[in-house]
């Protein structure tokens, strides 16, 4: 026998010998189970191996096969919807053949081989096309049209192209030099795929969370890194931006993360409306779930399948929304396999290459003109869940995230244990998108949108001031037009900051609730400041009938917005004429019962 | 995937619990091996590394007094397995498996490899079915649902373990089955061990429990395989058997320690504090074996004691553990000191799956806002009592006096319960009796509708 066989084997590692022909990154499949692994050495004739499945039970002098080829996502209809491993197989078909817990060596492929898609052609035999060109659409699934690419670096005049009902493997059509065309293309997960031209991010990804929107927004094509210690809500985060983004096609890639939460993401997901198109959630969704349990090569190898399938939508002329949770596990599993080739360690032991490999990582996201006609625009924008050891911030995944990405999002255990939800630090994090979004924002949402943003970020800037001076001498020294900053200041961070990820219509902010809240609580500011300042003492002030009016704003549907925002303003109006008047009113009682819409 | 029985006549070294075979043609990885020394008691390893030049075994006994080149090195073909089935219920074992009762050898059902297999994420189905433990920090801010993993993080001298033991003792669904209970002492003193299980004794409870005991005494690397062999069959038990299963596992810094050890036996580059770079690995193929069956009727449900070293919650055994499992329950050291019993220290614990739990129809419509609220205001109580300590009492404001108040109320009654079980809704009235006594306008977490509609409630 002259094929390669095993000649050594521990942990995730394998050495095959003889593979003197092998190249780097080449797929194996590795032992009488057929153990999916990956090339990541040769030296002389012995090629190591990391593999993507458990190893217990290889033997040695167990025989490999290598495949010619390197980990390929297969890209083509039927990935809306899915729920895949870290290397492409559909867990569903996984668990069909094999049962509830996973098996190693199963062969499952990516898109349903039976499944007929209506294909129609967008043009005709005899054109001319090149890398990305539109050749045609099926409908995916419902609201979302998928579109038939010519791959990237095939070109020529177009031989046969026919309407009809295919399958992935049924060619659709063929160039005049014999290239057969189909509805699926195999396309390397650690390759970028080419773009015609990169454009600059000056929209927002909208996310419905005020926090992000008003005080830290991300632009389509941005990147975000969130990190934060354990029980800071990263996963609610990510899974929150799944369902509310402002994105055609969500891809989420669950990496190293709980095996509880993906029941509940496939639970809800599927039942969940898209609060824009009304369309079920899980139909615009990509799952790529590879739980801490399941081996860790995988776990590496995820991130970059959720990548290039986000890449190839984006090409389609979609805005993407990429949400990986978390990093950290992707660069863990670098540490991992590094570590066991005995490489040289870097800081923590990570490898020194990691900051330079999740660069790469982030710089594959952006806005972009895809390749091919007709001209469109496509984006992937991509948040990057970091769960940072003891969550201290200045270790190496954080801070090559940091390097890498357009703005943070950094989480605080502290607010957290509060159960002040999204535990967003104000203090901390910043989004280089604020300014080159600010006119999007001036220009859709309302002209004062930039100083409203500029006007809470700097109330919360004093807050932490006054509250480190009331910590110091206690808040009954402060003088009252600074005692009422910090209650507006709470109210700020309760109402504004605050988001319910589970009271439906709290979990998701339009931009005009968002707007409305924050101009109101600057209204209640100066309303109240304009009161203390003729000479009214903050304590016979009742600021209630405001509060209950905004909590009824905050709780406003899109029908009710516009008079929950006129009750509000009244009652605000109505504390501004405090100061003149020299009675107090009744108070209390003039909005109540209004809270629960 | 069995090989045939093989023996070699000697090693060609060995260095700590790690024995060294030159080229051993044919081995698995992973494959349980017997050793045989003149004059030596028996010994097991497993294979950890396979290759032409050298194989590699990790002894699970002390490798004291051990020659190498006199070892007869047997390798069994077989991958660590363990007999599970309904027998094992009532069972007392050592953490290789063997019986500390006095009884036969457990035959089982089926014989299971100890490492599991992950669950396919889309055969799980969501843990929702609340677990009643008559503890009020847990069921009312914390609550545990079945197929979770939830640990209680401890310190030297606080009462992790003895928490875990209540809640066991405790625990009821609202079905009203038992749970049968599978404890895996990891390196735990004998002391530990004999006051977790006396809460058992003379009770048709210990019919019901599967015990593994790995002593301090013990040998360091069984700390490995005790809680999988206690795991393998606890997963046999839910997922075969149907029954709803609690594991306790205690201590897992010993389980961490364990690690540690071989990793510097194997010299493997060190992670933080000398802990290897793959423990969160390592211990995720622990805690994620919890969990539902999507078309089964048992559920898995951890609950792992871990100590935190020098009350550190950043220490990587609690941080690793943290962000794999699905929240924590932490003790404090003031409420101990203060005798506030069980001294469950709520602000940093968590229950992630709470939410799928509770609820309307499920524990109480207004449990959320309710517990919300509970929280925001003993956070500010906390943070207010800080203050005070620097600048008195009189110089806080009006609402930080009431929320210290509310704090103090709040340990002593509300988590103060001392021995008592407490049911979902006293639990509930006990924080209701608090909250009234604050203005209602400082309530900003409960709307009218919720307020309107609490028990008791005199009409809104």
């Amino acid at each position: 026998m002259s094929g390669p066989l095993v000649v050594m084997a521990a942990g995730a590692l394998a050495r095959l010998r003889p593979m003197r022909e092998a190249s780097l990154n080449e797929l194996v499949r590795v032992g009488e189970a057929g153990l999916l692994g990956e090339v990541i050495r040769v030296e002389g004739d012995v090629a190591t191996v990391q593999l993507f499945e458990e190893t217990a039970g290889l033997r040695l002098g167990e025989p490999a096969r290598p495949t010619g080829g390197p980990l390929t996502a297969e890209l083509g209809p039927g990935l809306a919807g899915s729920v895949l491993d870290g290397v492409g197989r559909p867990l569903e078909a996984v668990a069909r053949a094999s049962g509830a817990f996973l098996q190693p060596g199963a062969e499952a492929a990516t898109l349903s081989r039976e499944h007929r898609w209506e294909f129609r052609a967008a043009i005709r035999p005899g054109s001319t096309v090149a890398g990305g060109d539109v050749l045609g659409t099926v409908d995916e699934k419902p609201g979302l049209e998928h579109r038939i690419l010519v791959p990237p670096r095939a070109a020529g005049r177009i031989a046969a192209l026919e309407d009809g009902s295919y399958t992935v493997d049924e060619p659709i059509g063929a160039l005049e030099d014999g290239t057969e065309l189909r509805l699926a293309q195999p396309w390397p997960v650690r390759v970028p795929r080419p773009v015609a031209a990169r454009l600059r991010g000056d929209r927002p990804m909208v996310t419905g969370q005020r926090v992000f929107d008003l005080l830290f927004p991300v632009a389509q094509g941005g990147t975000v890194a969130v990190p934060g210690g354990f029980g800071t809500g990263k996963t609610v985060i990510e899974q929150t931006l799944a369902k509310f983004a402002e994105a055609d096609v969500v891809v989420y890639v669950g990496c190293g993360e709980r095996g509880n939460e993906m029941a509940e993401v496939l639970e809800e997901f599927p039942a969940l409306e898209d609060p824009r198109s009304g369309r079920s959630i899980m139909d615009r969704t990509v799952l790529v779930v590879n739980t801490s349990n399941m081996p860790v090569a995988a776990r590496e190898a995820s991130t970059y399948l959720g990548m290039t399938v986000a890449e190839y939508y984006r090409d389609m002329g979609y805005r993407v929304a990429l949400l990986s949770d978390s990093l950290s596990r992707w660069a863990e599993a670098l540490r991992e396999i590094a570590s066991r080739l005995q490489e040289l360690p870097g800081e923590e032991g990570y490898p020194t290459y990691l900051s330079s490999r999740l660069g790469a990582l982030f710089e594959r996201a952006g806005r972009c003109a895809p390749l091919g006609k007709p001209e469109r625009e496509g984006a992937v924008t991509f948040v990057a869940a970091v769960s940072p050891p003891g969550g201290d911030f200045s270790e190496p995944v954080t801070q090559a995230s940091l390097r890498a990405a357009g703005a943070l999002w950094a989480l605080d255990p502290a607010l957290a244990h509060q159960r002040q939800f999204p535990a967003v630090d104000w203090e901390v994090s910043y989004s280089l998108y604020a300014g080159p979004t600010a006119a999007w924002f001036a220009d859709e949402v309302g002209a004062d949108w930039p100083d409203l943003r500029q006007e809470i970020l700097t109330l919360l800037e004093r807050d932490r001031e006054l509250r480190d001076v009331a910590g110091l001498v206690g808040p009954e020294a402060l003088e009252d037009g600074d005692r009422l900053l910090l209650q507006v200041a709470r109210l700020v961070r309760e109402l504004l900051i605050g988001q319910s990820a589970v009271d439906p219509v709290d979990a998701f902010s339009p931009l005009a609730r968002t707007h409305a809240l924050a101009g109101l609580l600057v209204a209640l500011r100066d309303g109240a400041r304009s009161a203390i300042d003729r000479g009214r003492a903050l304590e016979s002030l009742d600021l209630a009938p405001a509060v209950r009016a905004l909590s009824a704003v905050r709780r406003a549907g899109p029908d009710e917005l516009p008079a929950r925002v006129v009750e509000a303003r009244s009652a605000i109006a109505a504390l501004r004429r405090e100061g003149t008047a020299g009675d107090q009113p009744a108070g209390g009682d003039v909005t109540a019962g209004e809270g629960g819409a | 995937m069995t090989a045939p029985v093989r023996t070699y006549r000697g090693a060609a070294g060995a260095s700590g619990p790690l024995l060294y075979l030159p080229d051993a043609r044919g081995a698995v990885l992973g494959e349980w091996v017997a050793l045989e020394s003149p004059g030596q008691p028996a010994r097991r390893g497993q294979v950890i590394e396979v290759g032409t030049q050298l194989t590699v075994i990790q002894l699970l006994e002390e490798s004291h007094g051990l020659a190498p080149a006199s070892t007869r090195v047997k390798l069994t073909g077989e991958l660590a397995g363990m007999p599970v089935g309904l027998e094992l219920l009532g069972r007392v074992l050592d953490g290789a498996g063997n019986p500390l009762d006095g009884l036969p050898r457990p035959v089982g059902e089926a014989w299971r490899p100890v490492w599991g297999a992950p669950l396919n994420p889309v055969r799980r189905a969501r843990p929702a079915d609340v677990i009643e433990t008559g503890i009020s920090a847990i069921d009312g801010l914390n609550t545990l649902v079945r197929g979770q993993k939830l640990p209680v993080f401890s310190g030297p001298g606080l009462p992790g373990l003895d928490l875990a033991a209540r809640v066991v003792e405790s625990a009821r669904v609202p079905g009203g089955e038992p749970f049968a209970v599978v404890f895996v002492a990891i390196g735990i003193t004998e002391r530990e061990t004999r006051g977790f299980l006396e809460r058992f004794e003379d009770r048709e409870a210990l019919e019901r429990t599967v015990v593994f005991l790995n002593r301090t005494s013990d040998p360091t690397l069984e700390r490995l395989l005790a809680p999988r062999l206690a795991l393998t069959v606890a997963e046999h038990l839910a997922f075969e058997a149907g029954l709803h299963v609690l594991v306790v596992m205690a201590d897992i810094t010993h389980y961490c320690e364990a690690l540690r050890e071989i990793a510097a036996y194997r010299e493997e580059i060190p992670g933080r504090r000398g802990y290897p770079g793959y423990m969160y690995t390592d211990l995720a193929t622990l805690f994620e074996r919890a969990g539902i069956l999507r078309d089964g009727t048992g559920s898995l449900t951890q609950l792992p004691v871990l100590t935190m070293p020098d009350d550190d919650i950043t220490h990587p055994i609690p941080d690793l553990t943290g962000y794999i499992t699905e929240g924590q329950i932490v003790l404090g050291r003031d409420l101990h000191r203060r005798g506030v019993s069980p001294p469950v220290d709520v602000l940093p614990s968590l229950s992630r799956l709470m939410k799928a739990g509770i609820g309307r129809g499920r524990t109480a419509s207004f449990h959320r806002a309710w517990a919300d609220q509970i929280y925001a205001l003993y956070a500010q109580g906390r943070e207010a009592r800080l203050t005070a300590a620097i600048v008195g009492e009189a110089g806080l404001s009006e609402a930080d006096r009431r929320a210290v108040g509310f704090a103090d109320r709040f340990e002593g009654e509300f988590l103060g319960q001392g021995d008592r079980r407490r049911s979902f809704d006293e639990t509930f009235a006990v924080g209701w009796t608090l909250l009234e006594s604050m203005p209602r306008d400082e309530l900003l977490r409960i709307d009218d509708e919720t307020w309107a509609a609490r028990p008791g409630a005199d009409g809104g």
